[in-house]
């Protein structure tokens, strides 16, 4: 996984115009010609607008969820509320389920998140590194299992769930999304990457195969595993579809879930604006605060992933 | 599984590797339950519930429960009823999704990855990370605000009205808006060769009648969540490439915008393909967004296979017909992939063959063989 590399100068200097590009013509380039300035600010008006587009949803979100109710429909637009209040954030940890969805939610991506790490990271070593019969079979299954569209899971998840008297659990919840075949694909990719070198000390040593995965392989996939985690985090955390199926009991409902009931109006009258854009913000603040903790990570990873 | 496998190679089973067979099974043994018992299994169970008449009650391999054979697929494929009405509904109004949805988005992210590659360019990093945000953030959140946003007095009828423009109302406007646009043209009934025929229970008129303002706003909300995943895809792609071919194009006096459509598109086919089909791919799967925002209303024209799916079976128990459903969108789903593949195999070669002296760099043919692996991560 390399970092973008920063190209040579003098291919940066005559990249905005057009024009015949000479050797002569590039070194004069350097006092920037009218038509590159204006080039240039329509470049950057272009991106600013672009951004502020991109931006000001959330912007009005936040902005929103400190209105009040008639405050909110009366000034849609507005970033500073006529008049502040925090009754959006008090009604909802106050008197809604949302406390209790937020566990929920907290409850089940810690657990997807170190099941996952721990178990694509097992099967990706043992299908990068172990020879074992029917290794292929196994791998090509677990690009066909990649290949199945979630959506058309909906039914038959609830299928097995009620079938193994999972439903309705947390057990139901986590342990089908314990494992994901996205997940074990990056991991073998990764682990097939490095050399075997070290490994095979280890096992000289005399290690054992689990001992050799656990202290000397796995503390080298940390720049994986921050990918896994990453995935899995976000994954879990965003999940709606699969909590639909696998429970109904209120007390084990999570964010997505609850916060999708909060558009059915079930909180009060009116369309109570500040009260759900509040509760779509909280539950995008962990999210966003694992983007913004690995934003580094997020962008290189998505070159490295494709780059392999 | 074991039998029938090719051996790999042939492996001394002593020394170093000694063990290492039985560790293999040992170390994938989790994920190959975990996924037989919840993908597998699932999936042949509901195989069965596709043709059988269960109704929710017990489980459905009850001696109550009884093979009904191709009576479910009938009644939402050719029943004449109101299934197939429901289903040649969902499938009129998911195939608008996708037609405007998928060019859109590639359209877009392409542009915004072309625009912040600039080596140049102060604050990258900042337009990045701007782009790149609503896709961070759950359907469920982002429908929620879209909601607030497209209500009828709500922020983007406010920009609208500053242009002149009187915004429709819309999540509650179930109008068509191809329809729309041929209504100032006087055309306010179609032609009864459209009307009087149709397929899957939806006259022609009905198909061509273009995605209702609602599912508009719900194709504005997937452009502009899914533009910043696929503008980092092209991102990487373009940072793949060799700079050398660029350059002799600039010493030959080619354009800015020459060298785009000649030189860095062309490099970016097997890119572009990765992007489509995981467009599509996440394009006939909405579901969140319809179960947050409007459960299929107004009058069903946000109704997708996705979610029909899930009401025929959760709401109504019609438990077969849903599951009918879900299969008929698995080959949907799996038509387009197929097809991407058949492209790409047709007209990927020549194009490479032509490209090949001058860029035989690991960056065109490496991009497309993790297509599998970033697919989940990128359609969520």
């Amino acid at each position: 996984m390399t970092t973008a590399t920063e190209p040579t100068p003098t291919l940066a200097t005559s990249s905005g115009g057009g024009g015949r590009t000479t050797r002569a013509v590039r070194l004069r380039a350097r006092r920037p010609s009218p038509g590159r300035v204006a080039g240039r600010s329509l470049l950057y008006a272009v991106l600013v607008v672009t951004a502020v587009v991109y931006i000001f949803p959330f912007l009005v979100q936040v902005a929103t969820s400190f209105k009040t109710n008639a405050d909110a429909t009366a000034h849609p637009l507005s970033l500073v509320p006529t008049t502040w209040t925090t009754a959006a954030y008090h009604d909802l940890f106050q008197s809604s389920d949302f406390p209790t969805w937020f566990k929920n939610s907290v409850i089940v991506t810690l657990f997807v998140t170190a099941g996952r790490v721990f178990f694509d990271s097992l099967a990706g070593y043992a299908l990068a590194r172990l020879p074992f019969k029917g290794r292929s079979v196994v791998f090509a299954g677990l690009l066909a299992v990649m290949s199945v569209p979630a959506v058309v899971l909906l039914i038959p998840k609830f299928l097995v769930l009620n079938q193994l008297a999972l439903y309705d659990s947390y057990a139901g919840m986590i342990l089908p999304l314990l494992v994901d075949a996205a997940g074990v694909v990056i991991m073998k990719g990764f682990f097939e990457s490095i050399p075997a070198s070290v490994e095979e000390q280890a096992r000289i040593d005399g290690a054992g195969t689990f001992r050799v995965f656990w202290s000397v392989v796995l503390p080298m996939a940390r720049p994986a595993l921050v990918t896994i985690i990453i995935l899995s985090f976000q994954g879990s955390w965003n999940e709606l579809s699969h909590f639909i199926v696998s429970a109904q009991d209120p007390a084990l409902t999570t964010l997505t879930k609850g916060v999708a009931s909060l558009t059915a109006g079930q909180l009060g009258q009116g369309n109570q604006y500040p009260l759900k854009l509040a509760a779509a913000l909280v539950m995008t603040i962990p999210v966003a605060a694992v983007f913004f903790v690995f934003q580094r990570r997020i962008m290189n990873t998505s070159e490295g992933a494709v780059k392999e | 599984m074991t039998t029938t496998a090719p051996a790999l190679r042939p492996r001394r089973r002593g020394g170093i590797h000694r063990g290492e067979a039985a560790s293999g099974w040992l170390f994938t043994a989790p994920m190959l339950v975990l996924l037989g018992l919840f993908l597998v299994v699932p999936v042949l169970m509901a195989l069965w519930v596709s043709v059988s008449d269960w109704n929710g009650n017990g489980s459905p391999f009850a001696s109550g429960v009884s093979f009904v054979g191709t009576d479910n697929y009938r009644a939402i494929l050719a029943g004449g009823g109101l299934a197939e009405q429901d289903f040649g509904t969902a499938l009129r109004n998911n195939a608008w999704y996708v037609v405007l949805v998928v060019p859109l988005q590639t359209a877009l992210s392409l542009y915004l990855a072309v625009l912040v590659n600039r080596r140049m360019l102060r604050g990258r990093g900042f337009f990045r990370t701007a782009f790149y945000f609503p896709s961070v953030t759950s359907s469920v959140a982002i429908t929620v605000l879209w909601l607030f946003l497209f209500s009828a007095s709500g922020a983007v009828n406010q920009v609208l009205s500053w242009f002149g423009v009187h915004g429709p109302n819309w999540f509650s406007d179930p109008s068509g808006i191809i329809h729309d646009a041929l209504e100032p043209l006087g055309v306010e009934q179609g032609p009864a060769a459209l009307t009087q025929h149709g397929f899957l229970g939806v006259s022609w008129w009905d198909w061509v009648g273009g995605p209702s303002v609602a599912m508009t706003a719900f194709i504005l909300m997937a452009i502009f969540t899914t533009s910043g995943t696929f503008m980092l895809v092209f991102l990487a792609a373009l940072q793949n490439l060799s700079s050398e071919v660029t350059e002799a194009a600039m010493v030959d006096g080619a354009n800015g915008w020459q060298r785009f459509w000649r030189i860095t598109l062309p490099q970016l086919r097997p890119t572009l393909f990765t992007v489509l089909t995981l467009g599509l791919i996440g394009g006939w799967q909405i579901f969140d967004q319809i179960y947050t925002g409007t459960q299929g209303g107004p009058a069903k024209t946000t109704l997708s296979p996705a979610y029909l799916s899930y009401q025929t079976a959760f709401t109504n128990q019609q438990w077969g017909q849903g599951a009918a459903i879900a299969f008929v969108l698995f080959v949907i789903i799996v038509a387009f992939t197929l097809l991407q593949r058949w492209v790409l195999r047709e007209r990927g070669v020549p194009r490479r063959k032509r490209f090949g002296p001058v860029a035989p760099g690991p960056a065109t043919p490496g991009a497309t063989p993790v297509t599998p692996a970033t697919a989940p991560e990128v359609t969520r």
